[in-house]
């Protein structure tokens, strides 16, 4: 029979143990706090393509900076030309991922050859630096079956090369096409926001080499960056937003043809 | 439970024993998730160290270049070059005077045209640098040969 008595009890025993299970978790958190406790860092990339003269000196910087072969088509960043001719096609390229800038009008269509548009026919064209996203939920991370590859607290993707078994799943899982293999080491290769650098202090090899000031890095936890101001007050695009990534390169002055 | 039905599950049980056995020896002690989620948290606490620890081969500051090559940084500083740093055309300082003790002087033309070559793109900032067309502006003679790059306004005309 169910007495007031009875019902107080039993009800204090069942919720006694979820209780403590609660407990337990918040006992590790208060224990060991280093293990809990994040930096209030999170890189994000800003891409003025406004500014962008399609010269490809951060390219060139990046590829020497990060020990990317010079000579072989792999680039951890890229820079994509867009034509939009006046009767509605779209163009676009990035010979040799824009290493050598862009320095003639005619537009490279890979095994097709290549292409003139008059500039009377041209009713836009601008350059847009691609780099790898750094997603909040990295489709490449999620992939990876030995955890090679993993998001680190500042919200950088980055490569374990020693662990790294080549099966380069994320490069196929990359929906932005900013991953590819290492000819040398033998491993999957991406953009690391210059890890090394940001850990000094200072800023990606891109950022630096940009004359234009088209490339910025910035902490959006910190509500005083200005790259972060820019991101909260005007008006900025990512990339394929649709796939769920949480991409954190921002774009101003993009154009719905750029994918 | 018959003899048959239990046989393959100890060979089984076995199997999983020896992989968790191999695991606990072949797998890091510094892999783990580290606080993050199951799904992007899994990896090896020290290849962040290693990232960490990859050498820098750009300073990317004048600043550092101006002590020794004044002549050349105050030049610089005053044309629209000066947005332009050192190591872009020179290459990467690395451990400059140490090692190498010599850097680049790139003299092509093809340095240049990376941002000279016209191209008149409305929606970019190139139709705002003053371009030239590559195959009619004195082909196959080196920029450098009438213009300072240091300072290659027409006044600076050699």
């Amino acid at each position: 029979m169910i007495t007031r008595r009875n019902l107080i009890k039993t009800g204090i025993a069942g919720l006694a143990l979820p209780l403590a299970s609660a407990k337990i978790i918040n006992a590790a958190e208060t224990l060991f706090p280093e293990r809990f406790e994040k930096p209030n860092i999170r890189w994000v990339f800003l891409v003025d393509t406004r500014k962008c003269v399609g010269c490809g000196l951060c390219v060139k910087a990046c590829k020497h900076e990060n020990e990317v072969p010079y000579d072989t088509n792999i680039t951890r960043t890229w820079v994509e030309r867009y034509i939009l001719t006046k009767d509605g096609q779209v163009f676009a390229d990035s010979p040799k991922g824009a290493r050598d800038g862009f320095i003639d009008k005619k537009i490279n269509l890979g095994e097709k050859g290549s292409r003139n548009v008059k500039d009377e026919d041209i009713q836009k064209a601008f350059f847009v630096p691609k780099l790898c996203n750094q997603c909040e939920s990295p489709p490449c991370v999620q992939v990876c079956p030995v955890g090679a590859t993993y998001k680190t607290e500042e919200g950088i993707v980055l490569v374990d090369r020693d662990w790294c078994i080549g099966c380069a799943y994320c490069i196929m899982a990359c929906p932005y096409g900013a991953r590819f293999f290492h000819p040398v080491h033998k491993v999957a290769e991406k953009c690391t926001f210059c890890y090394h650098r940001l850990k000094k202090g200072m800023k990606t090899a891109c950022v630096e080499a940009c004359p234009f000031g088209a490339r910025m890095i910035g902490n959006i936890k910190d509500p005083d960056d200005p790259v972060t101001k820019i991101i909260m007050m005007e008006r900025i695009a990512v990339l394929k937003d649709e796939y769920g990534t949480s991409p954190q390169v921002y774009y101003l002055g993009i154009s719905k043809e750029v994918r | 439970m018959k003899n048959y039905v239990l046989r393959p599950l100890y060979a089984i049980i076995a199997l999983v024993i020896v992989v968790l056995i191999i695991r606990e020896f072949y797998v890091p002690k510094d892999f783990a998730t580290h606080g993050e989620s199951y799904m992007y948290g899994w990896h090896r606490k020290s290849n962040e160290d290693e990232w960490k620890a990859f050498k820098v081969k750009y300073k990317f500051d004048n600043e550092y270049c101006k002590d020794c090559h004044s002549d050349k940084y105050d030049g610089l500083m005053q044309a629209p070059h000066a947005i332009i740093k050192c190591e872009n055309c020179h290459g990467p300082a690395l451990d400059h005077p140490t090692d190498p003790s010599k850097l680049i002087v790139d003299k092509s033309r093809e340095l240049c045209i990376r941002c000279h070559a016209s191209l008149p793109y409305p929606q970019s900032n190139r139709a705002n640098i003053r371009g030239i067309d590559p195959d009619k502006h004195n082909p196959g003679i080196e920029c450098s040969m009438c213009h300072n790059p240091h300072k290659p306004s027409l006044e600076g005309m050699k």
